[in-house]
């Protein structure tokens, strides 16, 4: 299981959890997964987010590995200028 | 193929400062623009604007204009479909207004004519017929629950029950607990501050040629991004993308100004109506009121800091418009506003609102000057306060290596505290300062990415070196790329031409923006170069007859790895190209990649100014800029990021500002009215470059171009705030509001 951080804003639309855990191994499989647990999730997640593993940002890399240790944070999509 | 094992690379090309390929077309005016470009049989594309900010457009009748002697053709939004993807119809809505007009400037109607001196004619004949609405362009008073409606329906999922009827998204970041950090505190400041809107100020106007007749269509633009103007282009004209080739321009500025549609869709369908060519250059009037300017704010910080100078927590609520549009940016400045720290307890929060006011667009570092702004100036009130010494108060605070980022990560390698070390070290902290004058500090962050990215290297017969690459070239990438490929080949740079290709020509390229292209562009060179090497080394083993294993490259030279390879004479480059042909033919290599590993950046700037205390102007006397630029490949060029970037911030916060009036008309579209600061306006800004490595990168590139932007905003308010005695809390802190701040004070 990896433990995925949620900003504050989406937590409403995890139960109220800051933290949710679930089964995956790369990038693509975690956002599966969150979208699976936790629909409310599905809206933001179709807009775009990024995923932080062990502190680098990655938009939309599928096959990012996810190790179940990893520091695992779901951000807003990255956007510059 | 090996690559000689390097614990520290001896760059021989990359850190040099070599001749920039497009200088002297630049200077000569050889240089093809966006406007730059004519054909035979062209018509002239003109667009007919909204005079309010608010509007329901009840009807349009342009057969006057259509009739007029010399025009080919008039679109309306009713030239255009309706696209479902929500993000999609809010760009074609943005180009051409359908069912409301939303700000003063928003385009209604469009002509191509034979000449301007027609088309402006049949622009005077259509007839709009307006319901003017109420209008809002504050965004305080945008989220009020009874404010004018911009558009209905807008809210995300994320906005709770209750909110005003403009509130499109709300955000929250941080961790801890809030409370007790403030518990801890000898001093909580809470501090409210404002942000006017600020163009991104390019020198060039947006331009275009089309031509799209029998479903095929060319379009040459200026733009940061081709490939997206391909994608949006052919989205809203209802095009396969292969039916749409778009060649950018030589670009004269865009600061993520350029990293979207305006007059382009509109360019099409004007030509695809009239089956001619059809060219738009909009005027400087048309950019202010009708492209992207960047978001204006209104925001509340609370920090809590001990006597000795330890942040206890922070807190900041962040409320910004982007215009008639939903906008996402202030998620990114909620992320950015207390990232330079290192804090047990953090919030912030975000709400994004509604206005008649034109479109944001993204503008280096999006959301992130205004919100680091306003936690930078209540740290330096608190170090006011105390008496503590700014500098060594972000030192102590620092964001470093290990710690949890207020928006969620766990940084790791940074350079935070080696730039407020070197800003510590250097003459100008302690140099002395003159009457009125004073001294101000702020740290600035961005998170910078990388992206899609598609290289082709090939060599030429001769051994000289051709890169093709597909981001347009907005601040020296050219000669950057360039330098990355010599240096991996071992070649000359002057043996190596890079030039920007069309969309049909490579496969897809995300826009040059996020800082991305010398980090994102330059590793997938190397890959490239990689590539062709391992080709030139193979086809070497092959005349040696040896493994490929035993050819190394070196200096611009196949070599055999060691004694045991055998005894054979190094064959350069120039050899290997000349026997291609009969070796296997062309040589060359590519690499496509979603780049990914940027690296963040922080920057640290010292500013002094003088403030005339007769009539509330500043004066920037002294600026240093020290950033983490990873390893620098053209320093010419990072310090042109970094002295550039300083100055749009500068001029953000002393004099630029979007003024409308009491109808929500803008007042000042054009650059007498906004002023920009100019060279004569400021000292040499002096850069300091610090190097360290990004360990995403071959070479430890990291972005440069917008962090530079940040931190001028708060460095100016905390100098101003030492030399004249009085804190502002709004922007630009233009000439009458200071005098009037120092008239209060007394």
């Amino acid at each position: 299981m990896v433990a995925v951080t949620l900003w504050g804003a989406l937590r409403d639309q995890a139960d109220g959890q800051e933290v949710v855990e679930v089964e995956a191994s790369n990038f693509k499989e975690l956002l599966d997964a969150l979208e699976a647990s936790h629909p409310g999730l599905k809206p933001q997640i179709e807009r775009g987010v990024s995923v932080a593993i062990d502190g680098r940002v990655y938009r939309n890399s599928w096959f990012t590995e996810i190790r179940p240790d990893s520091e695992v944070v779901l951000m807003p999509y990255m956007k510059g200028g | 193929m090996n690559f000689p094992a390097k614990t520290k690379r001896d760059f021989k090309v990359v850190g040099t400062r070599v001749a920039r390929p497009d200088g002297v077309d630049k200077v000569t005016g050889r240089a093809l623009y966006g406007a730059d470009f004519s054909v035979p049989g062209m018509l002239v594309g003109r667009i007919l604007r909204s005079p309010h900010a608010h509007a329901r457009i009840r009807n349009i009748d342009a057969s006057r204009a259509e009739a007029l002697a010399g025009v080919k053709a008039v679109v309306t939004a009713a030239d255009f479909g309706v696209p479902e993807d929500a993000a999609l119809r809010d760009i074609q809505d943005n180009c051409m207004a359908r069912e409301k007009a939303l700000y003063h400037g928003h385009a209604v109607a469009a002509v191509a004519a034979k000449d301007a001196e027609t088309a402006k004619a049949a622009l005077k004949l259509i007839e709009v017929d307006y319901e003017v609405l109420p209008h809002v362009t504050d965004v305080d008073a945008a989220m009020a629950a009874d404010a004018p409606v911009v558009q209905e329906g807008r809210a995300d999922e994320t906005v709770p029950e209750g909110s005003g009827p403009n509130v499109t998204m709300y955000t929250e970041f941080g961790h801890g607990d809030l409370e007790a950090g403030f518990a801890k505190a000898d001093l909580v400041l809470e501090r409210s501050f404002k942000t006017e809107a600020t163009h991104q100020g390019y020198i060039e106007p947006h331009a275009c040629l089309a031509t799209l007749t029998g479903g095929r269509g060319e379009l040459w633009c200026t733009t940061q991004g081709q490939y997206l103007v391909r994608e949006l282009c052919a989205g809203i004209l209802g095009m396969e993308a292969s039916q749409l080739r778009v060649t950018a321009s030589e670009i004269g500025g865009g600061f993520g100004g350029k990293t979207t549609v305006f007059i382009e869709p509109v360019a099409l369908a004007l030509s695809r109506k009239s089956g001619r060519p059809v060219k738009i250059v909009m005027t400087r009037s048309e950019i202010f009121c009708a492209t992207g300017p960047t978001i204006s704010s209104s925001m509340d910080v609370k920090i809590g800091i001990t006597r000795d100078g330890r942040i206890t927590a922070g807190e900041a609520t962040l409320r910004y418009q982007g215009g008639a549009f939903p906008c996402e940016t202030v998620s990114m400045g909620a992320q950015a506003a207390f990232a330079a720290y290192d804090l047990e307890a953090v919030r912030t929060y975000g709400w994004n609102a509604l206005t008649n006011r034109p479109k944001e667009a993204a503008y280096r570092a999006p959301g992130a000057p205004v919100s680091i702004y306003a936690v930078e100036s209540v740290v330096d009130e608190l170090c006011q306060e105390f008496g503590l010494d700014p500098l060594e108060i972000r030192l102590r605070n620092a964001a470093r290596d290990g710690t949890k980022a207020s928006y969620g990560p766990t940084f790791d390698q940074i350079g935070l505290v080696a730039t407020l070390e070197a800003a510590k070290a250097h003459p100008h902290y302690t140099a002395p300062l003159g009457e009125n004058q004073g001294r101000g500090l702020s740290c600035g962050f961005w998170f910078n990415f990388g992206g899609n990215t598609c290289v082709s290297l090939n060599l030429n017969n001769d051994g000289t070196v051709g890169i093709t690459e597909g981001n347009p070239d907005i601040g020296g990438s050219r000669a950057s790329i360039s330098m990355m490929a010599a240096e991996e080949l071992g070649i000359p740079y002057d043996k190596v031409r890079t030039v920007i290709t069309d969309t049909n020509s490579l496969g897809h390229n995300d826009v040059t923006d996020g800082s991305r292209v010398t980090f994102a562009v330059g590793l997938a060179t190397i890959e490239a170069a990689r590539a062709a090497i391992k080709v030139m080394c193979a086809r070497v083993a092959k005349i040696w007859g040896i493994d490929e294993e035993a050819v190394v490259w070196e200096d611009g030279h196949a070599k055999p790895s060691g004694p045991n390879a055998g005894d054979f004479d190094p064959m350069s480059i120039e050899e290997i190209a000349a026997i291609a042909s009969e070796t296997g033919g062309p040589i060359a290599g590519h690499h496509e990649v979603n780049a990914e590993g940027a690296g963040v950046s922080f920057g640290v700037h010292l500013a002094d100014v003088e403030v005339d205390p007769e009539t509330g102007a500043t004066k920037v006397v002294r600026y240093t800029v020290f950033q983490d630029a990873g390893k620098a490949v053209h320093p010419d060029y990072v310090e042109g990021q970094m002295q550039g970037g300083s100055v749009q911030g500068i001029g953000w916060a002393l004099n630029e500002e979007y003024i409308y009036d009491e109808d929500g008309r803008l007042q000042n579209a054009g650059f007498l009215d906004y002023r920009i600061p100019v060279a004569s306006d400021l000292p040499m800004i002096e850069p300091v470059i610090l190097e360290i490595p990004n360990p995403g990168h071959p070479y430890g590139v990291r972005g440069v171009g917008e962090t530079s932007i940040v931190p001028p905003l708060a460095a100016l308010s905390n100098a101003v705030s030492r030399a004249a005695g009085i804190r502002l809390h709004e922007l630009p802190m233009s000439p009458p509001k200071i005098l009037k701040a120092m008239m209060s004070k007394g």
